[in-house]
């Protein structure tokens, strides 16, 4: 038998990956590339609560991966309405521009 | 043999976030997420989470990225343009994200010191059945309640995307 | 025996003509205040009547007013003798000048608010007399302060008046402060501020302690009665109208210094050091006032300053230990003040408004009752035997004497110097040739009425009513030592002074413009007060007012208290400044302070010890 993959690594990987949509969502200025860099740290998640779920040997850590997955389809479909909706009235895909709740 | 597994798809997962957060055009970070996707779903099968391999791929990068692809190509995204930025998110951010990511890794590394090393076919409960049984039994309420979320969803996508159009 | 009545009567007359006054008729006003003092006064002499010999005191409680620990005050009203001596003057005197100011007001305006106000004086003057505790006798004090206030005031639309009303009250409240402060000093060493138990617990206390109340005392006195030197107020008091002079700065308000200290003799008795200052003080103002007087030429001033001599005299008697002369004194001096300042109304009236004596002249066939109810007045106060102010005049002097030959010797003067003012503004003002241009007349019944009746009490009243053999019980009489010297003495420095008046003014009357003019410095030192007013003003009032505008309100008040809080408010605004930049509107930097809080969060944890 292999020897296996300590547990750790899955979960500094998941924190990897969630430091990265961290960094896409400060960093970029294309509404829809934000968005996207929300999907990333929602799987970095993901695969923690399935990282942990193996540890403690239950499937509830399978079900509330799930329910991320649903929800994060859900929240999807929506605010990509939305994006369709605000590029209509402003014409515009840059976050910055869309601040007009200023002060 | 799955240390070998886990570095390969990891390094992919790991370069194709990286791309995603980088990449100018939209649709090279759709691309790139994709790819990320698609490593995660290789990795949950090493962590026995057959079905959410699956469904990672059938949902997640199946209809979701599609989803974008559709939005970005409606509405003509261009490459970003290299304009001003935020001089707080510049200023703050970076070195934020190094002591998250940080501290992240700290805590990760001390919370469980004891943990058992995972094998592929280590879990074996991460079936449709036993997923679908928790689903059913258990978990019976969320689960409804998350259908309705579903369709309020639906609704309010329709809603939005019918105003889009007249 | 419903002794609250006494007071209640006048009361309701204020608050029915105070209330009601604007829409009732001038006969309803006159019935409602003279018919509730009237009232008052029956009522007086009904309860003294039906208390027979007053040898001992009536007291009667009416309810628990302050209880406090041990201490226990209770509205309570008592009579003895002196109170009995005090009712009938307050009372008596004056209903007589309720009836005079109907004559007199009837061409003011704010006539019901006038009445009100004296009849509110009189309940607060009764409450006075009637008190047996301090505490209530203080409401009393403080109540006849203010309606003296009010009434000073009453023609508030004149600045003069007001500025005499404001002096009046705020130099009386010095006094109230020593008043104050003495009741302090008798809670903490009597327990109790009834007369009853501090005057039987006297003997007990130490001389210090009995000293510094009966000194303190003596401030309040000095306040109310106008001695030195808190009497800056009375002569500025003239501003109000005549029979407010005649009743509150000369019969009663201002006697209740007197009244006060001569209820407190058991403590005075007790302190020698403080009756000394007493007498000195009633003396030295006498002598003082008199020399005023001697140069003023308004007629209203000139009483004034008499009555403010005259008073010191009543505290020269209680000083000296003769306090039922002093009582006597006042008594006497409330008929012939209150028919001078009366009569003086009469002439003034007379004059549609004339006050000063070198516009009059020659009214004696004009005015006669007028002139000869003065002379009745005239002839009491100079101490004429066998008239009224003789016999009180002359048994003060007569235990000053006993106790401190000099203390005689200038009250002697006094009275020669009293005699003289008296008579000068007297001949000014009826005798020679009418210097003035009004149409003087006489004045009508209700004027006329009570100065015959004061006229008459001036004239009999000494012999009459004698005062000190009534309160012998209370105070014991002195050793009558028979020798008429003294007598003889002072009668002949009263004519003296009668006969240098009428020198000057009936038969040389240049001769008093080549003394001033010789005596320039001294005539115009006296003509000004002594420039007391000055002085105050320099020394006390200026630098109060001074140091009140700009440190207090300045200082104090708009930079430290305003500017604290306005500073708050102002921190406020700027902390809110800047935390308004947090809300830039843009989503990234909210997104980035998001994971600067979750940092911290996160070493927060850290430090504490993970989540263990």
């Amino acid at each position: 038998m292999s020897a296996g993959v300590p547990i750790s690594w899955y979960l500094i990987l998941s924190a990897v990956l969630f430091t990265l949509g961290v960094a896409g969502f400060l960093l970029r200025r294309n509404v829809i590339t934000v968005f996207m860099s929300i999907e990333l740290m929602l799987n970095a998640v993901n695969l923690s609560f399935i990282t942990f779920s193996y540890q403690l040997k239950q499937v509830n850590g399978h079900i509330f991966s799930f329910f991320v997955m649903v929800v994060a389809a859900a929240e999807a479909a929506v605010g990509l309405a939305i994006i369709l909706t605000v590029f209509k009235n402003r014409s515009t895909l840059n976050i910055d521009d869309v601040s007009s709740m200023k002060n | 043999m799955d240390v070998i597994l886990f570095l390969i798809f990891a390094a992919i997962a790991v370069i194709c976030g990286f791309n995603v957060v980088v990449q100018s055009h939209p649709i090279s970070s759709a691309i790139s997420l994709i790819g990320v996707m698609g490593s995660l779903a290789v990795l949950y099968l090493l962590l026995g989470a057959e079905f959410l391999a699956a469904a990672q791929v059938i949902v997640y990068a199946g209809a979701i990225m599609v989803l974008f692809v559709f939005v970005i190509m409606l509405l003509n995204a261009g490459a970003e343009i290299r304009k001003g930025r935020s001089l707080l998110a510049q200023v703050l951010g970076i070195p934020m994200l190094f002591t998250f990511l940080g501290l992240m890794a700290f805590f990760t590394r001390n919370m469980f010191p004891g943990a058992p090393d995972v094998h592929f076919g280590g879990f074996r409960h991460g079936t449709a059945l036993d997923v679908g049984r928790a689903l059913f039994t258990q978990y019976l309420l969320p689960f409804e309640v998350v259908s309705v979320l579903i369709l309020i969803a639906i609704v309010g996508a329709v809603v939005l995307a019918q105003k889009e159009m007249e | 025996m419903q002794l609250w009545l006494i007071p209640v009567f006048p009361l309701a007359g204020f608050l029915l003509n105070g209330v009601f006054g604007r829409r009732f008729s001038k006969a309803a006003v006159n019935a409602i205040a003279i018919g509730s003092v009237l009232l008052s006064f029956c009522w007086v002499v009904k309860t003294l009547l039906g208390l027979g010999d007053l040898n001992a005191a009536h007291t009667e409680q009416y309810f628990t007013w302050i209880q406090s620990g041990s201490l226990n005050i209770g509205w309570d009203f008592t009579v003895d003798r002196l109170t009995a001596v005090m009712l009938l003057v307050v009372t008596g005197v004056g209903s007589l000048i309720h009836i005079y100011s109907i004559g007199y007001m009837a061409h003011e305006g704010g006539y019901y608010r006038f009445f009100a106000y004296l009849n509110l004086f009189m309940f607060f003057m009764l409450t006075l007399v009637l008190a047996a505790n301090y505490l209530v006798m203080f409401v009393g004090w403080e109540g006849v302060g203010l309606c003296s206030y009010l009434l000073i005031g009453f023609y508030f639309d004149k600045k003069f008046a007001t500025d005499a009303g404001n002096k009046a009250f705020i130099v009386n409240r010095i006094g109230d402060f020593g008043f104050s402060l003495a009741m302090f000093l008798i809670v903490v060493n009597f327990g109790s501020l009834d007369f009853g138990t501090v005057f039987t617990s006297v003997t007990g206390k130490s001389e210090a302690t009995l000293t510094a109340i009966a000194f303190l005392l003596l401030v309040g006195a000095c306040g109310k009665s106008a001695q030195i030197p808190l009497y800056v107020w009375l002569p500025d008091a003239m501003a109000g109208p005549t029979p407010v002079s005649a009743l509150i700065h000369a019969a009663t308000m201002v006697t209740a210094g007197v009244y006060m200290v001569a209820r407190s003799a058991a403590i005075y008795t007790h302190a020698p050091a403080a009756m000394e200052a007493v007498a000195i003080i009633g003396l030295a103002t006498a002598f003082f006032a008199a020399t005023i007087g001697l140069a003023q030429n308004d007629i209203k001033k000139v009483f004034a300053y008499s009555t403010v001599s005259q008073l010191g005299y009543m505290f020269l008697g209680a000083g000296v230990g003769a306090f039922s002369a002093g009582i006597y004194h006042l008594v006497t001096h409330a008929f012939f003040k209150a028919l001078l300042f009366l009569g003086a109304g009469s002439v003034i009236h007379a004059l549609g408004g004339e006050q000063d004596v070198r516009n009059m002249g020659g009214l004696r066939k004009k005015i006669p009752w007028t002139f000869w109810t003065m002379i009745c007045a005239s002839v009491a106060i100079a101490g004429v035997p066998p008239f009224a102010g003789f016999y009180s005049k002359d048994a003060i002097l007569a235990a000053a004497d006993q106790h401190a030959p000099w203390m005689y010797w200038v009250g002697v003067i006094t009275a020669g110097m009293t005699a003289f003012y008296v008579f000068r503004a007297i001949f000014l003002a009826f005798f020679g040739e009418y210097r003035g241009k009004a149409h003087p007349h006489e004045s009508p019944l209700a004027m006329i009425g009570p100065l015959v009746v004061l006229a008459a009490l001036s004239l009999a009243g000494g012999k009459l009513f004698n005062i000190p053999e009534f309160l012998a019980p209370l105070f014991p009489l002195a050793k009558e030592t028979g020798d008429i010297g003294p007598v003889i003495i002072s009668v002949a420095f009263g004519f003296a002074g009668i006969g240098l008046a009428a020198l000057f003014y009936l038969f040389k009357p240049g001769l008093p413009d080549q003394i001033v003019a010789t005596f320039g410095g001294l005539y115009k030192l006296v003509y000004n007060k002594y420039f007391v007013d000055e002085i105050y003003d320099a020394v006390v009032v200026n630098p109060v007012v001074g140091g009140s505008r700009e440190v207090l309100w300045k200082g104090v008040d708009a930079a430290i208290i305003d500017g604290a809080v306005n500073g708050v408010g102002s921190q406020a605004r700027g902390i809110g400044g800047v935390l308004k930049r947090l809300q830039s509107g843009n989503i990234r930097s909210y997104a980035a302070w998001v994971l600067l809080g979750s940092v911290v969060l996160l070493l927060v944890m850290g430090v504490m010890g993970g989540l263990r």
